[in-house]
C-alpha cells in the first residue's frame, strides 16, 4: 500500500494529465507565432514532456498535498491516514516532492515534507465497495493570490448578487496578474462562512464538469470569457488565455453575510486519483 | 535571442530592454525569502565575492546529495515580489546586475535598478525539470543547515538559461504595462 500511494505521489509530482496537457495546447495555438506567450507554452510543453520522461516534477514547488480519501465503512481510518503521511515522507526523500514543511514558529523546515497540519487529509466514508484516493499538488505562490471578499463591495462595485460575485471574481484575477503563473484555473465558493467559503472555492478543483445549476454554469461560462479579456497571459507576459477554467459552487449563508471566495492555482495543475478494488490498484 | 556570459558587464545591462530575449551562461546565485532578511543586515563572508556584481535567482530548487556533491533536480523560479522589502538594499549593498525570478517587482526595486544597473528576468514558472537542465554544477552552498534546502543560497553554474527581460534600466516594467492595461479593462468590467 505504501509504495502505491508514493506512485500516487510521484505521478502528481511528474505527469500532467491529458485533460491538462490539451487545454495548455489549445491556449497556445491562440497565441501569435514566435511572441513572448508562445514561447512561453513551448516551455511549458517541453518541460511536461521530459518530467514525465525523467520522473522529475514538474515544478519544484510540489505545493502542499492535498489527499481527499473516500473509504468503504470497514477501512480504517487512521490506518490509512498514517500510510499517507508515511508515503509523503517517502516520497520527499525520493525527490519527488520538495521538503516543503515550515514549523511556523520556529521557521525550521522539518525536511521530510510533514508538518502539522502537512499534508492535508480529509478522510470520508462512503457506501461504495472500494477505496478512492484523489490527490492535489497545489503551489505555494497560487495559493497566496487567492482571495475573500465580503459583500456589499463599493470599491468593486459588488452587491449581493451573481453579478456581484463576478466583479469579486475580476478583482482577484486582476490583483494576482502574472504573479502565480498563469494561466489560472479558478475556484469560487459563494455563501456559507469565511471558513466554508474558502474550502468551497478549493474543492471545486476536484470537479471536472460544467455545474449542473444553469444560473452557475452561465456564472462559469461568463466569467471564463470576461477573465480573458483582462489580457494578462502566461506568466503575465500579456496573451488572449490567463484563466483556463472557472468552477463555481455555493452555500447557504446568514442573513448577516455574504462571502465571495476565490481560490486559484497555477497553470501546472496537478491532480490524480487512486482506486482501490479488492487488491487492484488504478491511476487516473 | 542574445547569449551572455556572466558576470553581466555595466554596459551590457544597460543596453538590455525589455521584452529582450537572452540567454545567460555562468554564475548564479539562488536566494529566497530568508536569504534576502539574512543578508540585508548580515554577512556572509565567503558567500560576499559571489554576490558582488552577481545575478541573484529567486529560487527553492529541489536538490539531490550523490556522494558528497549535489544535483539539482527541479528549480524554476519563485515569486519575486515578496522579496520587494529587501531588494533594492541588496542591489545597492552588492550591486547586483541582474535579478531572475517571475511575476516581476515593485517601483523601490525599479528604481534601485535604474541607479546602480540592474535588469529583472522573468523564467517561465513552473518549467522546474527543464530549468534544471541548464544547471551545469552546484559550486557550493551557504545556510543549507540554517535555512532547509529552498531556503539555502545555492551558487550554480548554468549554461543558456532562457529569459526575457521584464524590468530595464530605463525604467520600464513589462508587469507595469501589462498591469495598466488590464486596469482599464478591468474598470470596464466592474463598472461598466
Amino acid at each position: 500500500m505504501l509504495g502505491k500511494i508514493v506512485e500516487l505521489i510521484r505521478l502528481t509530482a511528474t505527469e500532467l494529465s491529458p485533460d491538462i496537457l490539451s487545454a495548455l495546447k489549445a491556449a497556445r495555438s491562440r497565441e501569435a507565432s514566435y511572441g513572448a506567450a508562445q514561447s512561453i507554452y513551448d516551455r511549458i510543453l517541453a518541460n511536461a514532456d521530459l518530467a514525465k520522461e525523467e520522473s522529475i516534477p514538474l515544478c519544484q514547488d510540489t505545493g502542499i498535498p492535498i489527499f481527499r480519501v473516500n473509504l468503504p465503512e470497514h477501512e480504517s481510518a487512521q490506518n490509512v491516514h498514517n500510510i499517507l503521511k508515511k508515503a509523503v515522507k517517502k516520497a520527499t526523500k525520493l525527490n519527488y516532492l520538495r521538503p516543503n514543511a515550515v514549523d511556523t514558529l520556529t521557521g525550521k523546515n522539518s525536511g521530510n515534507g510533514v508538518g502539522i497540519g502537512i499534508p492535508q487529509v480529509e478522510i470520508t466514508r462512503w457506501n461504495k465497495d472500494y477505496s478512492e484516493i484523489g490527490l492535489m499538488l497545489k503551489g505555494g505562490g497560487s495559493e497566496n493570490v487567492g482571495a475573500q471578499f465580503s459583500l456589499p463591495d463599493e470599491d468593486i462595485n459588488a452587491n449581493r448578487d451573481l453579478d456581484g460575485v463576478k466583479n469579486c471574481v475580476i478583482e482577484a484575477v486582476y490583483q494576482a496578474q502574472g504573479k502565480a503563473c498563469p494561466p489560472y484555473f479558478i475556484g469560487v465558493g459563494i455563501g456559507g462562512d469565511r471558513a466554508g467559503s474558502m474550502k468551497l472555492a478549493k474543492e471545486q478543483f476536484w470537479r471536472k464538469l460544467k455545474h449542473s445549476h444553469p444560473q452557475l454554469r452561465d456564472l462559469e461560462e461568463d466569467l471564463l470569457v470576461k477573465l480573458n479579456q483582462l489580457g494578462i497571459g502566461p506568466m503575465g507576459v500579456g496573451g488572449s488565455t490567463t484563466v483556463l477554467s472557472v468552477k463555481a459552487d455555493y452555500l447557504a449563508r446568514l442573513p448577516a453575510s455574504y462571502f465571495v471566495s476565490v481560490a486559484f492555482t497555477c497553470w501546472a495543475f496537478r491532480a490524480r486519483f487512486l482506486t482501490i478494488r479488492r487488491g487492484e490498484y488504478t491511476y487516473e | 535571442m542574445n547569449e551572455f556570459t556572466l558576470p553581466l558587464a555595466e554596459e551590457t545591462v544597460r543596453s538590455l530592454r525589455v521584452e529582450d530575449h537572452v540567454a545567460l551562461s555562468g554564475t548564479i546565485i539562488t536566494a529566497r525569502d530568508l536569504a534576502h532578511k539574512y543578508l540585508v543586515s548580515n554577512d556572509i563572508p565567503e558567500l560576499t565575492p559571489w554576490l558582488k556584481d552577481a545575478v541573484i535567482y529567486h529560487c527553492g530548487p529541489i536538490v539531490k546529495k550523490v556522494g558528497s556533491k549535489y544535483q539539482i533536480i527541479a528549480a524554476g523560479p519563485t515569486t519575486s515580489m515578496r522579496e520587494e522589502p529587501y531588494m533594492a538594499d541588496l542591489i545597492r549593498k552588492y550591486r547586483l546586475k541582474g535579478i531572475i525570478g517571475k511575476g516581476g517587482m515593485g517601483a523601490g526595486t525599479l528604481k534601485a535598478a535604474q541607479k546602480y544597473g540592474c535588469a529583472y528576468f522573468q523564467a517561465t514558472g513552473g518549467v522546474a525539470a527543464i530549468t534544471a537542465q541548464v544547471v551545469r554544477e552546484v559550486k557550493a552552498v551557504y545556510m543549507l543547515e540554517e535555512f532547509g534546502v529552498p531556503e539555502a543560497i545555492w551558487v550554480l553554474r548554468v549554461e543558456k538559461f532562457p529569459l526575457l527581460v521584464t524590468m530595464d534600466v530605463c525604467g520600464q516594467s513589462l508587469h507595469h504595462i501589462i498591469k495598466k492595461r488590464s486596469e482599464s479593462k478591468r474598470n470596464k468590467l466592474l463598472f461598466g
